[in-house]
C-alpha cells in the first residue's frame, strides 16, 4: 500500500509537468491580452525538436535548448499574426496547432521506434531525496519537474511583484490606457506570445527525452488543450496553475488506479474540462465581472485608435 | 530607411477578394514545398501526386467526394456561426453527439422500422444531438457571458470521453480490430452508397442542400440578416432591436445540428457502428474551420471549399503511404494554407506602403 | 503656447492659439464642445503635434512629441476618460504610471513615497483597493497622484467635475487650491461657469477652435463669459412659420436614468411634446442627452419615473416595441450604434425597419422592397453614393448620417428622437437635412431635437429646453425673451421656471 501511495504521487508528478510547464506559458501570454490556442503544436515542436538534437549530440541539455528555440521560431508565426496582423486569434492560433502538429510528425517520422541512448535523467536532490515516504516521490524526479515549479514561482513573482508584471497585467486589461502612459503594447505582447511559446516548447521536450524515451506521432495527446483549459481553471495565476496542473495529473495517474474500482476512467477524464466550465459558471454567477480574465483577451488593439 | 506604412483599403470587390485567396493560395503551395524539399521530398512530385491521387482518377474522386460530405455539412454550419462572431470550435463535439443519438436511434427502432422510415429518423435524432451540444455554450455566452472558444473546446472533449464511456460500457458490442464499439447497426439504418464507392448519397444530398439553404438563410431571410448584424455590430444590434439569445440559439442549434447530420453520415454510412472517437472523425470539426475560411464564409462556396480540402486529405493520405510520410503531413497543408489565406485577409484589407528613403 | 494651429482633415480644430500660464496659477478653459479645448491640451500633452505653433516652458521652446516627454517636462494630465486598468489596484496603477518605478517590488517602494504625498494633500486613498471599487472621484485621485508623483509642475485636468458628485467637487476644489498654494500651476478645462468662476484666476474662452475672449475672474462675471462662450447677443431669427400646435405626442413625466458609470445621468426629467413642434434640448455635450435619448428609444433602462406615447406606457419597452409605436431614433453615435459597417448600404436601409409587413413575409426578406427602399432614400436624401450595392462603410460621415435620417424619417414616425443630426456635416447637408425635419413636422409628426448648435435650435425648435446635468434649466418658447439667459443655463448657472404649456385637450 505504502509503494503504491509513492508511486501514485511520484506519477502524479511526472504526469503534471507538462502541463505546468504549458500552462505556466499560456498564462503569461494570455495575461497579455493574446489568446493562443496553438499551445498542441508548439508542444509537439519541442518535443520532436529535443528529441532529435538530444538524439544527434547525445546532450539532453542541447536538446532542450533546442526545443526553446523552435518554440520560440514556430510562435512568432502567431505573434506576427495576433500582434501585428490583428488577425483573429482563434484561427490563427489553431493554424498553429495543425502547423506544428504536422511538422512534428514530419520531422520526426525518421526517429520513430528509435529509443534514446542518452536521456534526461532523473535527479535526486541531496538529504530531502532521502526523507522516508515523500523523498522518492517529490525529490528524485527530472530536472523538468524542478524547472517546472522554478518557472511557475518565477512567473507568479514577475506578474505580482515586479514592474514588468505590472505593465503586462495591464496590456492584457486596457491595452489604450497602457500606451498613454507611454508603455510599448506590441512588444510586451510579442515578448509574451514568444515566451510562453517556448515554455510550451519545453513541456514537449519533457515528453520526449525524461518522460519517455522515444518519438511517437500524437505523443502530446491533447496536454496542449488541458493546458489551455488549465489556464482558465488556474484563474490567469501562476501559483494555482501549480496546484490545478498537478490535481489534473493526478487524475490521469487515478483513471488506471480506479479502473478496477469500476468508476469508469472516461468519466474521470471528463473531470479537467467538466470542472473548467463549473468554474466559469460559479465565477459568473457570483459577479460576472470579476472572472477574472485579461478583460481584452483576444481582442485586436490598433495602436492610436480614439 | 524604408518606412512601411499602412492605411485601410476601402473598395474590396469581389474579384479583388477572390484573386487575393488564389494568391495566398498560392504562396501557401510554395512555402509547402519548401518544406517537403527540405525534408527529402521532390516537392513539384509531392504536390502533384497529392492533386492527382485525389483529382486524377475516378477512384481518387470517389475517395474525395466522400471526405468532402461532412466538411461541407460542417463548413456551412459554421460560415453561419461565424458570421455572428460566434466561434464555433466545437464541431468535432457536435459531430459525436449527433452520431450518439443516430445510433442510439438505429439500434433502438431500425430493427422495426424500414429505411424510408428509420434513415429520416436517425438524421433528424442526430440534428437534436449535435444542435443540443451547440445550444450549451450558446447559453453560456449570452447569459453568463462565458467565453464560446472555451465551452466548446470543452464540449468536444467532454463528448468524446462520454462516447468512450458509452462503447466500453453500456453500449460495448463487438470487438473490432481489438478495438471497442457497438455492434453493427440494423440494416436498415445503413445508408446506401452510390455503387462502386463509399459515398452516401443521402448526406451528400443533405450537405448540398444545407448548403444551399444556408445560403438562402444568410443573405435572404430575417434571421440571417439579423445574425449578420450582430456579428458586424453588436450595438446596433441592439439599436435595431434584435434579441441576441433567440438569434444565437438558433444559428448554435443549426452550426450543431449540421455536424450532427456529419456525424450520422459517418456512423451510418461509413462504418456501419459506432467506435471510438478518433475513428468517428477524423478531426472533420477542425479542418471545416478552414474550409468555412476559405469559403469566405459563404455556404455556397462551403462546397467547393470542401472539396478542395477534401481532396487535401486524400492526397495527403496517398502520398503518406507511397513516399512515406506521417499521417500528419496533411495538418502542414492545412496549417501553412490557413497561415497564408490570413496574410492574404491583411492584404485585403489593408493598402501596405513600402518607401525608401535616404537616410 | 504660441500661435498654435492644428487641424484635422481639413476641419480646423486649433487656430492660432496663444496661451500663457504662471505659477501659483489655476488657468481655466472654457468653450463647447469641439471648440478645441481638449485637442489643445492634448497637443500640450504630447499626443498629438502641432501644424505649426511653438511650446516654451520656462522661456525654452521644447518639442513634445508623446506623452513621455510631457512627463518629463513636468506636465501631467487627468483625461476626461480615466486611464486608469479597472481590475488592478490603486498602487499598481500608480505604479503603471510613474516613471521611475523599480522594477522589484514596486508596490512596497511606492508605498512610502505615496504616503509622503498624501499627508501633504490629505489624499486619503485605499492602496490595495481594486479601481472599480473607487468612486468617481477616488479614481480622479488616483490620477492626480499619478501626476504629482512623477512630479508635475502643471497639471491638466480636462472636465474633471463631469463625473463628480457636489461633495467630491468640494474635495477637488480643495486639493487643487492647496497645490496653488504649493506653486503648481492647473489648466482646469471645463464648460461649467459655475466652476470656472469659483476656482479659476484667469479664464481663457475658446470657440470653434480659436480664442475668442479672456480674462481674470475677477474682472468679469458669468454673463459676460457666457456672451463670450455662446457668442452672440441671442437674436431670434424666425425663418419659418410657427405650426399650430396640435395634440399632445409625448410624455416625459419625472424621469430618472442611470448612465455608464453608475451615477445617475438624468434627474427629474419632465416634459411634453405636441403633435407638428420640434422640440429642442440645449446643452453641452455629455450632460444627459444621449442617456435622455436612449431612455426614451428603449435602449436605457429607465429607473423611475414615465414615458408615454399618445397616452401609451412605452416605459422601459423594447427598443422594436418602442419603435412600433412610432418612435424613431437617429442616435448621436452613428456608426457605433446607426449602422453595421461591414454589410451593404440597402441592408443598413432597414437596420431598424426589417421587421416590417412591408420589408419581410414571414421569415424571408423582401429584397426588391429593400432595394427599392433604399434607392428612393438615395434619391430624396441625396446620398452621395455609386450603387446601393455599396458597402456602407464606403461612404463619407456625412452621407451615412443622411442615410440614418432617410431611413428613420421615412417611416413616418410620430416621433423622431434626433440626436446631433448634424453634426460633422458640411454646410449643404446641414441645411438639407434641417429642411427635411421641418418637412417631417408639417406632415404631422413631431420632432425631439438633441443639439449642441444654438444657431441649428433656434432655427428649428418652438420650444426649448436646457439641460445641465442631467437636469432641465427650463423650458422656453423660442420666441420668449428669457431666452438671452440661454448660455447661462447651459453652463448650469441659471434655472427658469416655466408655466405649463396651453394647448387642445391631451388624448
Amino acid at each position: 500500500m505504502e509503494e503504491l501511495i509513492i508511486s501514485t504521487i511520484q506519477r502524479t508528478m511526472v504526469a503534471g509537468t507538462p502541463l505546468l510547464l504549458a500552462t505556466t506559458g499560456e498564462v503569461i501570454c494570455e495575461r497579455s491580452g493574446i489568446l493562443n490556442l496553438g499551445v498542441e503544436g508548439v508542444m509537439a515542436v519541442g518535443a520532436v525538436t529535443a528529441f532529435i538534437v538530444t538524439m544527434t549530440t547525445g546532450h539532453p541539455w542541447l536538446g532542450v535548448l533546442a526545443a526553446m528555440a523552435a518554440g520560440f521560431a514556430v510562435s512568432l508565426i502567431h505573434a506576427f499574426a495576433s500582434v501585428t496582423l490583428q488577425a483573429n486569434q482563434v484561427v490563427s492560433g489553431l493554424a498553429l496547432t495543425m502547423l506544428g502538429l504536422g511538422l512534428s510528425g514530419m520531422m520526426g517520422k525518421p526517429y520513430v521506434g528509435r529509443p534514446l541512448a542518452v536521456k534526461m535523467d532523473d535527479v535526486a536532490i541531496p538529504f530531502l531525496s532521502d526523507l522516508p515516504w515523500i523523498g522518492k516521490a517529490l525529490f528524485y524526479q527530472s530536472p523538468f519537474l524542478y524547472l517546472a515549479l522554478v518557472l511557475a514561482i518565477a512567473a507568479w513573482f514577475l506578474l505580482e511583484r515586479t514592474r514588468m508584471g505590472i505593465q503586462i497585467k495591464s496590456t492584457g486589461e486596457n491595452p489604450k490606457a497602457t500606451e498613454t502612459q507611454g508603455i510599448n503594447v506590441s512588444l510586451i505582447r510579442y515578448a509574451c506570445v514568444l515566451v510562453g511559446g517556448m515554455f510550451s516548447a519545453l513541456a514537449g521536450a519533457h515528453l520526449s527525452i525524461s518522460y519517455s524515451s522515444s518519438w511517437v506521432e500524437g505523443m502530446t495527446a491533447g496536454r496542449g488543450w488541458i493546458a489551455i483549459a488549465l489556464t482558465i481553471f488556474a484563474l490567469w495565476n501562476p501559483g494555482r496553475a501549480i496546484f490545478a496542473s498537478f490535481i489534473f495529473g493526478g487524475i490521469f495517474v487515478l483513471q488506471y488506479l480506479l479502473q478496477p474500482l469500476g468508476i469508469s476512467p472516461n468519466f474521470l477524464a471528463m473531470l479537467p474540462y467538466l470542472s473548467t466550465l463549473f468554474i466559469l459558471l460559479a465565477i459568473s454567477f457570483k459577479d460576472p465581472r470579476r472572472l477574472n480574465a485579461p478583460a481584452w483577451l483576444g481582442a485586436a488593439y490598433k495602436r492610436g485608435e480614439r | 530607411m524604408i518606412r512601411i506604412t499602412t492605411s485601410d483599403r476601402y473598395n474590396i470587390t469581389p474579384l479583388r477578394s477572390f484573386m487575393t485567396n488564389v494568391v495566398a493560395l498560392g504562396a501557401g503551395v510554395l512555402a509547402i514545398s519548401l518544406i517537403f524539399l527540405a525534408a527529402g521530398v521532390n516537392p513539384l512530385y509531392a504536390v502533384s501526386q497529392i492533386f492527382l491521387e485525389s483529382f486524377g482518377s475516378v477512384y481518387g474522386i470517389k475517395e474525395t467526394i466522400t471526405k468532402a460530405i461532412p466538411l461541407i455539412l460542417i463548413g456551412a454550419g459554421l460560415t453561419l456561426a461565424f458570421r455572428a462572431k460566434f466561434w464555433n470550435i466545437g464541431a468535432e463535439g457536435q459531430l459525436l453527439m449527433g452520431a450518439i443519438f443516430a445510433t442510439w436511434t438505429a439500434q433502438h427502432l431500425g430493427n422495426a422500422l424500414p429505411s424510408v422510415v428509420i434513415v429520416p429518423l436517425i438524421f433528424t435524432a442526430g440534428f437534436i444531438g449535435g444542435a443540443l451540444w451547440g445550444i450549451i455554450p450558446a447559453i453560456l455566452k449570452i447569459k453568463y457571458a462565458i467565453n464560446e472558444v472555451i465551452t466548446t473546446l470543452m464540449l468536444n472533449y467532454i463528448c468524446a470521453e462520454f462516447l468512450t464511456m458509452l462503447i466500453v460500457g453500456p453500449w460495448k458490442g463487438k470487438t473490432r480490430f481489438g478495438f471497442p464499439g457497438t455492434d453493427a447497426l440494423p440494416d436498415s439504418a445503413i445508408l446506401g452508397v452510390l455503387p462502386g464507392s463509399r459515398i452516401h448519397y443521402a448526406t451528400l444530398i443533405l450537405a448540398i442542400i444545407c448548403s444551399v439553404g444556408l445560403c438562402v438563410l444568410i443573405y435572404k431571410t430575417r434571421f440571417g440578416y439579423e445574425a449578420r448584424v450582430v456579428g458586424e455590430n453588436p450595438d446596433a444590434g441592439k439599436y435595431a432591436g434584435i434579441d441576441f439569445l433567440k438569434t444565437s440559439l438558433i444559428l448554435m442549434a443549426i452550426s450543431g445540428g449540421l455536424a450532427g447530420f456529419a456525424g450520422v453520415g459517418e456512423v451510418a454510412g461509413i462504418h456501419h457502428y459506432l467506435g471510438y472517437p478518433a475513428s468517428v472523425s477524423s478531426g472533420y470539426g477542425f479542418t471545416a474551420i478552414i474550409v468555412a475560411w476559405l469559403a469566405k464564409l459563404n455556404p455556397l462556396f462551403a462546397i467547393v471549399s470542401g472539396l478542395f480540402f477534401a481532396g487535401i486529405i486524400v492526397g495527403g493520405d496517398a502520398i503518406q503511404i507511397s513516399l512515406g510520410l506521417p499521417a500528419a503531413t496533411v495538418q502542414i497543408v492545412n496549417g501553412l494554407l490557413l497561415i497564408f489565406l490570413i496574410m492574404g485577409d491583411y492584404f485585403l484589407h489593408n493598402k501596405v506602403q513600402i518607401r525608401w528613403f535616404r537616410a | 503656447m504660441k500661435d498654435i494651429c492644428k487641424s484635422f482633415q481639413g476641419v480646423h480644430a486649433n487656430k492660432d492659439i496663444n496661451l500663457e500660464i504662471n505659477s501659483g496659477q489655476i488657468l481655466g478653459l472654457l468653450g463647447e464642445n469641439g471648440a478645441g479645448k481638449t485637442t489643445l491640451m492634448n497637443i500640450l500633452y504630447g499626443i498629438y503635434q502641432p501644424d505649426s505653433g511653438s511650446i516654451l516652458i520656462n522661456g525654452k521652446p521644447v518639442r513634445i512629441s508623446n506623452p513621455l516627454e510631457s512627463i518629463n517636462l513636468g506636465i501631467g494630465m487627468v483625461h476626461q476618460h480615466f486611464m486608469l486598468i479597472q481590475n488592478h489596484s490603486v498602487i499598481e496603477n500608480i505604479a503603471l504610471g510613474y516613471k521611475d518605478t523599480p522594477f522589484l517590488f514596486p508596490q512596497k517602494v511606492l508605498r512610502q513615497k505615496i504616503k509622503a504625498f498624501s499627508s501633504q494633500f490629505d489624499f486619503q486613498i485605499d492602496l490595495d483597493q481594486k479601481v472599480w471599487q473607487l468612486s468617481a472621484g477616488e479614481q480622479q485621485r488616483v490620477e492626480i497622484i499619478k501626476t504629482l508623483l512623477n512630479g508635475a509642475d502643471l497639471l491638466i485636468l480636462d472636465e474633471p467635475t463631469s463625473v463628480l458628485t457636489p461633495q467630491e467637487i468640494k474635495e477637488l476644489i480643495e486639493i487643487l487650491r492647496r497645490m496653488k498654494a504649493d506653486g503648481h500651476s492647473v489648466i482646469f478645462i471645463s464648460h461649467k461657469l459655475d466652476e470656472i468662476m469659483d476656482i479659476c484666476d484667469r479664464v481663457t474662452v475658446l470657440r470653434k477652435g480659436r480664442i475668442v475672449g479672456g480674462a481674470r475672474t475677477k474682472d468679469t462675471d458669468k454673463m459676460g463669459l457666457a456672451r463670450m462662450m455662446v457668442g452672440k447677443e441671442v437674436t431670434l431669427t424666425m425663418s419659418r412659420e410657427k405650426l399650430p400646435r396640435g395634440n399632445r405626442v409625448l410624455s416625459v413625466q419625472d424621469i430618472r436614468v442611470t448612465g455608464d458609470k453608475g451615477l445617475a445621468a438624468v434627474k427629474n426629467v419632465s416634459f411634453e411634446l405636441y403633435k407638428n413642434e420640434i422640440f429642442g434640448v440645449a446643452g453641452v455635450a455629455g450632460n444627459g442627452q444621449r442617456e435622455l435619448a436612449e431612455a426614451i428609444t428603449g435602449i436605457r433602462a429607465i429607473d423611475s419615473g414615465k414615458v408615454l406615447i399618445n397616452g401609451r406606457d412605452i416605459t422601459n419597452l423594447s427598443p422594436r416595441k418602442i419603435y412600433d409605436n412610432g418612435v424613431s431614433h437617429v442616435p448621436e453615435e452613428r456608426i457605433r450604434f446607426g449602422i453595421a459597417p461591414g454589410l451593404f448600404l440597402y441592408d443598413n436601409a432597414i437596420l431598424k425597419q426589417h421587421h416590417l409587413k412591408k420589408f419581410s413575409k414571414r421569415y424571408f426578406l423582401k429584397y426588391e422592397s429593400v432595394k427599392l427602399h433604399a434607392q428612393s432614400i438615395i434619391t430624396e436624401f441625396r446620398v452621395a453614393t455609386h450603387s446601393i450595392n455599396n458597402q456602407i462603410r464606403n461612404l463619407s460621415g456625412g452621407n451615412i448620417q443622411k442615410l440614418i435620417l432617410g431611413r428613420e424619417i421615412s417611416e413616418q414616425p410620430q416621433l423622431l428622437v434626433a440626436s446631433h443630426p448634424t453634426y460633422g456635416l458640411d454646410v449643404g447637408a446641414t441645411q438639407f437635412l434641417r429642411e427635411h425635419l421641418l418637412k417631417l413636422c408639417r406632415q404631422g409628426s413631431s420632432v425631439l431635437l438633441f443639439s449642441e448648435d444654438l444657431d441649428e435650435i433656434f432655427e428649428l425648435c418652438d420650444r426649448v429646453a436646457v439641460i445641465f446635468a442631467g437636469e432641465f434649466m427650463g423650458i422656453l418658447e423660442t420666441d420668449d425673451e428669457r431666452i438671452n439667459d440661454i448660455g447661462l443655463m447651459m453652463a448650469g448657472s441659471k434655472r427658469i421656471n416655466t408655466k405649463p404649456v396651453k394647448t387642445a385637450p391631451a388624448n
